[in-house]
């Protein structure tokens, strides 16, 4: 064990350690092949969803702009192939849901001609501050970890407040996947530019690279590409779920706590956090002109036939995934898109990749179901595993029982829903589903009592 | 793959490897040593005792929840057997078999079944049982065999002793000077290995010290409250002793002699019945051994782990309301 020997860093309260099974850690990242049709959310962010700017019958080429961004958190959507627009119809994303979403019939691969498609690196960036975060936003980038909040605003610092590090999320702290571990080691040199642009936007020169320390490879080939360059920093991280939480992250990056939710963002502790995922994009953005129209997603299980780590564009059904890397085994219980610990489990394969799928795992029948509910034997493992300083045996009895107010005194609302508490738990207690239910039931009292 | 459909349930989707059997489990093998060492001791009486308490034990939880309660008797996640292990634990091993099973009886439906079952009772089962024995049978229950040096293997009736912490209190009491009783106790070695008078589970510091060791290394303890328990009794016994070494026994002799080790180790770590907090688990444990040294010290009985322990029990809610972990961020 290469990695017990490197001095890492962490966070201070709770964490666990699921099994890494990081099947597909080997497996260099695959294009994979088109699709015939794409689907595309005009909400796959947080925030508004954007305009369709595309008509049924349109030809689009990869790049083009086909729906706009429609408000300050909002994100731009373009076209992931070439093609004719379809029709633009309701269909189910990830929370089975279903969304105003682009169809594209895909003809060929003909590009946006305003795209440098070449491998070369460009390592100068000549646009200005504020030229980069135009250049990101017009990108349609995202954060590509999961939340997809779109990137551009974080590069916006509210006057009163100063940046002062920028803080890589590098941990890939979920078991099984391996997307961001892969693009740190095919390209690193990339990253390392895309750090620097994104120092550039932000006017600071500190960045520190968190990575967990069951990555020894990718930190090495990091560490290679920066050489002397004192502005930016690779932290080997302990690997501790949830290292790459952005709490627990900036905790063990610099050593500063952000205040509580909803008001406490890590802009309040001078950190802006980035997803290695984004950063890639924000290069490719940056140095060559080309918007969000592809990611790296980890296919995997332990039962799928080859675990792989493909580029796809976005839009594409996630069945052509699973189709590449093997089929879906016969045994197949639960898919989930995202990791095991945070992902959301999907209720069809019929739904399309998002600039936020940072994953897709199968799981068998047998890892599938849950376990009979016991009695809380209050042994206070869910308290002292929160990585937040929360009693989720309380709080889960309170919504329970309806106390509200108390479990928003307890508070609820600070829970990231990181699901330490249920994965600990011996007595298999739904601790998050109630926390989950408690959330939304005090977010809504409070919104009622702010209209009075 | 049209024809099946897939699972759907809200994250986390994987878990980890603790659960409440293996933790009943690991309970059960922490505590082999010490029944090891006391059939060592004692003889097969102490096999005797602890079969039929942790029989009676089950059989009563059974009994209750299927045909008082009517629910489905939930035997198999092991607390059942933890408790009459435990109680077995704290029984002399020359204690006639009926006393035994009303111990089991109090322990199971009173100590736990009459609040819910596992998970919802305030006291220590194993200790209420125990304490209602004290208290019903105080002639049995403080008539202790002399350990055995020869005949190891009987199981006729062996002679009677009293235990250290029970000469050293009645010396005491009788006006004689503590350094004149250590002579009549057994040397500290022996009180740590285990040669000596006492209930069947708490005579061996050092194999209830291995158990410990073992719930440590699986996680299902914390050192917290132990430790709390053992240092506040040896501070506290110690100040007593060093201001008059003649009255009071030393500091080392109480955290050695009768259940202070069981206690801190298999009591004060109970789940269900300890504080959610390793800050509230200081308190606990800490209380815990202030209230031993005042009921040997200054009460009417030589021992006072078991009250000790269900008094502070009692203290739990309200620790738990006091001691809030410290949140992240604030």
């Amino acid at each position: 064990m290469r990695d017990s020997t490197i001095n890492s860093k962490t966070f201070t309260i709770g964490g666990v350690h699921p099994d890494d099974h990081k099947l597909s850690a080997d497996q260099p990242i695959k294009d994979m092949p088109l699709p015939e049709t794409v689907y595309l959310h005009t909400g796959q962010h947080i925030g508004a969803p954007a305009k369709p700017v595309v008509e049924k019958g349109q030809t689009v080429k990869v790049g083009d702009l086909i729906a706009q961004s429609s408000g300050f958190i909002s994100a731009s959507i373009h076209s992931s192939v070439s093609g004719r627009v379809e029709k633009i119809d309701q269909v189910a994303d990830v929370t089975g849901h279903k969304r105003q979403t682009i169809i594209i019939r895909v003809e060929g691969d003909e590009w946006n001609s305003q795209i440098d498609r070449s491998d070369k690196l460009k390592g100068s960036i000549d646009l200005k501050a504020k030229e980069i975060i135009e250049r990101i936003n017009n990108a349609g980038i995202t954060g590509l970890g999961g939340a997809a909040f779109p990137s551009y605003v974080k590069l916006m610092v509210p006057d009163g407040k100063k940046a002062e590090f920028l803080t890589i999320n590098a941990a890939e702290c979920e078991p099984y996947l391996t997307a961001d571990h892969r693009l740190m080691l095919e390209k690193g040199k990339e990253l390392i530019i895309g750090i620097e642009i994104l120092l550039k936007a932000l006017n600071i020169d500190h960045a520190l690279v968190g990575i967990e320390n069951n990555k020894v490879d990718a930190i090495e080939t990091l560490q290679s590409f920066i050489g002397k360059n004192k502005r930016i920093q690779i932290i080997p991280l302990k690997t501790l779920y949830p290292q790459g939480g952005e709490r627990q992250l900036v905790k063990a990056l610099v050593d500063r706590e952000i205040p509580p939710p909803p008001k406490g963002l890590p802009i309040d502790v001078g950190c802006v956090v980035f997803n290695i995922g984004t950063v890639y994009a924000v290069y490719e953005a940056v140095q060559k002109n080309k918007p969000l129209v592809e990611r790296i997603i980890t296919v995997t299980g332990k039962t799928i036939k080859n675990p792989s780590n493909f580029k796809v564009r976005i839009g594409t059904p996630i069945s052509k995934l699973i189709e590449a890397a093997g089929g879906m085994p016969k045994n197949t219980g639960k898919v989930i898109s995202g990791g095991p610990m945070m992902g959301k489990a999907l209720n069809s394969i019929d739904i399309p990749v998002t600039k936020g799928m940072s994953g897709l795992l199968l799981l068998p029948d047998s890892e599938s179901t849950r376990k009979p509910v016991l009695n809380c034997i209050r042994c206070g493992k869910c308290v002292t595993k929160c990585p937040l300083g929360l009693e989720p045996y309380l709080i889960m009895a309170l919504t329970e029982h309806g106390y509200f107010e108390r479990a928003h005194a307890e508070k609820i609302l600070n829970c990231c829903e990181c699901g330490c508490c249920t994965y600990i738990c011996p007595a298999n207690r739904p601790l998050l589903d109630y926390i989950r239910l408690g959330k939304t039931t005090v977010n809504k009292i409070l919104r009622e009592k702010e209209k009075k | 793959m049209k024809d099946k459909l897939l699972n759907v349930s809200l994250s986390p989707h994987v878990y980890g490897r603790f659960s409440v059997h293996q933790m009943m489990v690991d309970v059960v093998i922490a505590l082999l040593p010490a029944l090891a060492m006391s059939v060592y001791i004692f003889g097969l009486h102490a096999l005797r005792v602890t079969l039929i308490a942790i029989v009676s034990a089950v059989l009563f939880e059974y009994i209750i929840q299927k045909f008082m309660l009517k629910v489905k008797p939930s035997i198999s996640d092991g607390s059942a057997i933890v408790t009459g292990l435990l109680l077995a634990y704290n029984l002399p091993s020359n204690l006639p078999w009926w006393i035994i099973v009303v111990g089991s009886l109090v322990s199971i439906g009173l100590g736990k079944m009459s609040f819910g079952g596992l998970g919802n009772n305030p006291f220590n089962p194993a200790l209420v049982g125990r304490v209602f024995l004290v208290i019903s049978f105080p002639v049995e229950m403080t008539t202790w065999p002399k350990p055995l040096l020869t005949d190891r293997w009987q199981l006729a009736d062996a002679s009677t002793h009293a235990t250290p912490l029970a000469i050293v209190k009645e010396g005491l009491f009788a006006g004689e000077a503590y350094p004149d009783l250590i002579a009549q106790i057994p040397s500290y070695l022996d009180l740590f290995l285990g040669r000596m008078g006492g209930c069947i589970g708490e005579i061996s510091a050092l194999a209830l010290l291995l158990g410990c060791l073992y719930l440590l290394y699986r996680k299902v303890i914390t050192w917290h409250a132990p430790v709390s328990m053992l240092g506040s009794m040896f501070i506290f016994s110690g100040l007593l002793w060093l201001t008059n070494p003649a009255k009071f026994a030393d500091p080392l002799f109480h955290v050695l002699a009768g259940g202070a080790f069981l206690g801190a180790i298999y009591m004060t770590t109970d789940l269900v019945t300890s504080p959610m907090t390793h800050q509230g688990m200081l308190i606990f444990g800490t209380g815990i051994g202030i209230i031993t040294i005042l009921i040997r010290v200054f009460g009417a009985y030589p021992e006072g782990v078991s009250f000790a322990i269900l008094i502070m029990n009692a203290f739990v809610p309200l620790i738990n309301r006091m001691c809030k972990p410290k949140r992240f961020g604030e």
